[in-house]
């Protein structure tokens, strides 16, 4: 019997549902807001925190001080204000996260050369905000430590200017936007893929394909096939809006990226496959995708550093596909980096893809019962 | 051997089972080419279940079948070019057009070019659904429907079809449409195995089967089985009574000692009624309710008739009036 029997017909069939499908819109639509929604919401520079400053000394110092805090724009001075108790009152009301304290002796402290002190009230009930604040003000105290130390007008004796590999604003949608190209890409193919078969099932038309000589692997791969071909345009749409949205160069090789994700699509398209073999209808296809879906979006280093996770979660991280995709998309994408430096990830994808391939179509029975 | 040889479907103690629950009982049957099997049965009898084990889609938890020869357990996919299925539920691509349906089962079984659109023609010829070749077929209603499905089923010629109730809820022009249909493929030595609720349908079968709690319970040709002495038991005969007011009628004659059954068929009165209760026993009986008679003949057991006997023997109920 040919192995391939009806492949054809099936993918033609199968073009044309998807073109007759109203919900095939949505498989631009849906990247598109995803795009949008996390592209924006996740960004983590932490700017223009409101801040407050009750500034007792008013003198030519202190006013330097505040003017360096501000001008770091993490800091948006939103008013001042008499005394500490203002500065509580506010930050409790959420009107503003920072208060700065200048005491009545700064300015005269240092001008004897004493060591002179400010403080910073921050708002410790959102930690990467917190974070942010005592980071740069800490280095503001230091830049003017430095200054001082230095005697005024003088070079500092040690000059230390950092320079950022890559990203070199480090900014997080640099950061994040590639790797969301990864996530979007399996949310759609995992659904379309399920949804495709389970409607089959719900329908009863399986049942009737069933009769027919059609191969198995005819039917799996003349579904994998159509929208793997969606699943390319897909992400070729998706990093076209990363480009025109974000502004996110491509620095690398944008064929060698296509190439990858091609094989990072077929173990997508098979999860899908098997969330199909396992669901009765689409309502449960939908909670299984979902099931999948949570930790790629969390353990799969795109949302959190993989490096800081819990030993047997950081290991749990390695058998998820889109880990290494997320990798190759950053690699590609930020980096510029060859397959010479990408081949652990490519060839952990093909193991996923040749497996879940398998898999699926082992269960994948041309019987109903 | 031989009388394999030339049986297009032989089952020998098919049973299945889901979970605890025995869909179908040890069945065994034989079935000839070119012969239109009517298999009929209550709801939940099974019916349905052993047309999806014979077609290869469910796995029988014991019992073997033949088809052409082939054992379905061992060699599923070799009987799929052999055999057609219409299944109980519409079961074609709601969102493609009659032809694309068409076309697409066509390829699949493997027809190409020339031959795909002749056979295409053919058998929407056949079933005479030209007309509406360009819609979609979720759009079609449901006489239509089940045409399209008997179309697709026909595509590749098989020798055996299996139909699940295909006459379930269309018009009776179309019924006896799709049964002349039926007529000519079982002429061209197709066998036929049909399913339904009908009893006219199952009477124009040249063999008929009835399942009865997951049991084949009778089996062979309609002749034959309203010959069975169990449908009239000796010493008895059926009788048709034509009168006015069936139905207080049908009340007095079942409280008669000696009418073993009444049953009211339309208009009329169907009676298993002892030997020695005459034509005049049963007009004096009629007369004493002020029902006139106007004619009482002796019949022969309907297939209906053989069911209900066979049901209520089987059932081990006797029904006392
Ligand atoms: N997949 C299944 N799982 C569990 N029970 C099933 C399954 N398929 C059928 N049954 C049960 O087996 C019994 C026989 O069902 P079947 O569909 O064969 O009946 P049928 O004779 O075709 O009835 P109908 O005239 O209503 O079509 C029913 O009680 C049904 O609930
Ligand atoms: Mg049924």
């Amino acid at each position: 019997m040919n192995m391939f029997r009806g492949f054809w017909a099936v993918i033609y069939k199968e073009m044309i549902q998807v073109r007759r499908d109203p919900s095939t819109r949505f498989v631009f639509l849906i990247p598109l807001f995803q795009m949008i929604i996390f592209g924006y919401a996740i960004d983590m520079d932490v700017q223009h925190i409101a801040t407050v400053v009750c500034d007792m000394d008013q003198s030519v110092e202190s006013r330097l001080i505040v003017a360096q805090m501000a001008n770091t724009r993490t800091f948006d001075i939103t008013g001042e204000v008499a005394s500490e108790r203002d500065i509580r009152r506010q930050i409790v009301a959420g009107t503003a996260k920072v208060g700065i304290i200048i005491p009545g002796d700064y300015g005269a402290k240092l001008l004897r050369g004493e060591q002179a002190t400010v403080q910073v009230l921050v708002d410790g009930s959102d930690s990467s905000v917190a974070n942010n604040a005592v980071q740069t003000s800490r280095g503001v105290g230091m830049l003017q430590s430095l200054q001082r130390a230095g005697v005024s007008g003088q070079l500092l004796p040690v000059d230390v200017r950092q320079r950022v590999l890559f990203n070199p604003d480090l900014i997080s949608a640099n950061f994040y936007v590639p790797a969301l190209v990864g996530i979007i890409l399996q949310i759609v193919t995992v659904f379309l893929t399920a949804f495709a078969i389970v409607r089959e099932r719900e329908r009863g038309t399986l049942e009737q394909l069933s009769v027919t000589p059609v191969s198995r692997s005819a039917l799996i791969l003349g579904k994998l096939v159509p929208y793997a071909i969606i699943g390319m345009i897909q992400t070729i749409f998706v990093l076209l809006l990363m480009r025109c949205l974000f502004g996110v160069v491509i620095e690398g090789d944008v064929f060698l990226l296509l190439a990858l994700s091609v094989l990072f699509l077929l173990p997508a398209l098979a999860m899908g496959i098997l969330i199909s073999t396992i669901a009765f209808n689409q309502a449960e296809a939908m909670q299984m995708g979902m099931l999948i879906m949570l930790p790629s979006i969390l353990l799969s280093g795109f949302a959190f550093p993989r490096e800081t996770m819990p030993l047997p979660i950081y290991a749990l991280s390695f058998g998820i596909p889109v880990t290494y995709y997320v990798q190759i998309l950053r690699g590609i994408i930020l980096r510029g980096a060859g397959l010479w430096a990408l081949w652990p990830q490519t060839l952990a994808l093909a193991g996923f893809a040749v497996v879940l391939v398998v898999a699926s179509s082992v269960r994948f029975q041309k019987r109903i019962g | 051997m031989s009388a394999a040889a030339d049986s297009a479907i032989v089952v020998e103690g098919l049973t299945r089972k889901f979970g605890a629950f025995t869909a179908v009982d040890n069945v065994s049957f034989e079935i000839g080419r070119g012969d239109i099997f009517g298999f009929l049965g209550p709801n939940g009898s099974g019916k349905s279940t052993v047309i999806r084990m014979l077609c290869g889609l469910l796995r029988p938890t014991t019992g073997t079948a033949l088809l052409d020869g082939i054992d379905v357990r061992r060699d599923p996919e070799s009987i799929k070019q052999r055999i057609g299925y219409t299944s109980q539920k519409f079961s074609l691509y709601e969102d493609l057009t009659v032809d694309e349906n068409v076309m697409f089962f066509g390829r699949i079984y493997g027809l190409k070019n020339r031959r795909l659109k002749e056979r295409r023609d053919a058998v929407i010829g056949l079933v005479g659904i030209g007309d509406y070749a360009g819609r979609l077929a979720g759009q079609l209603s449901g006489g239509w429907k089940q045409r399209l499905a008997v179309a697709c089923a026909l595509l590749h010629e098989p020798n055996i079809i299996f139909l699940d109730e295909p006459t379930a809820g269309i018009d009776p022009v179309a019924r006896r449409d799709l049964w002349d249909l039926l007529f000519k493929l079982s002429s061209a030595g197709t066998t036929l195995f049909v399913t339904t609720h009908y009893m006219d349908e199952a009477e124009r079968c040249t063999d008929v089967g009835y399942i009865y709690l997951s049991k084949l319970i009778v089996c062979g040709q309609p002749k034959t089985l309203k010959a069975l002495p169990e449908v009239t038991p000796g010493g008895h005969r059926r009788l048709e009574v034509e009168c006015e007011e069936s139905r207080q009628a049908l009340e007095r004659l079942r409280g008669v000692d000696g009418i073993a059954d009444a049953t009211l068929f339309g208009q009329n009165i169907h009676l298993l009624a002892r030997d020695d209760i005459t034509e005049a026993d049963i007009r004096g009986e009629l007369e004493r309710g002020g029902i006139g008679a106007r004619e009482i003949r002796q019949i022969e057991p309907s297939l209906e008739d053989v069911f209900v006997m066979l049901t209520r023997r089987h059932a081990g109920t006797p029904r006392k009036r």
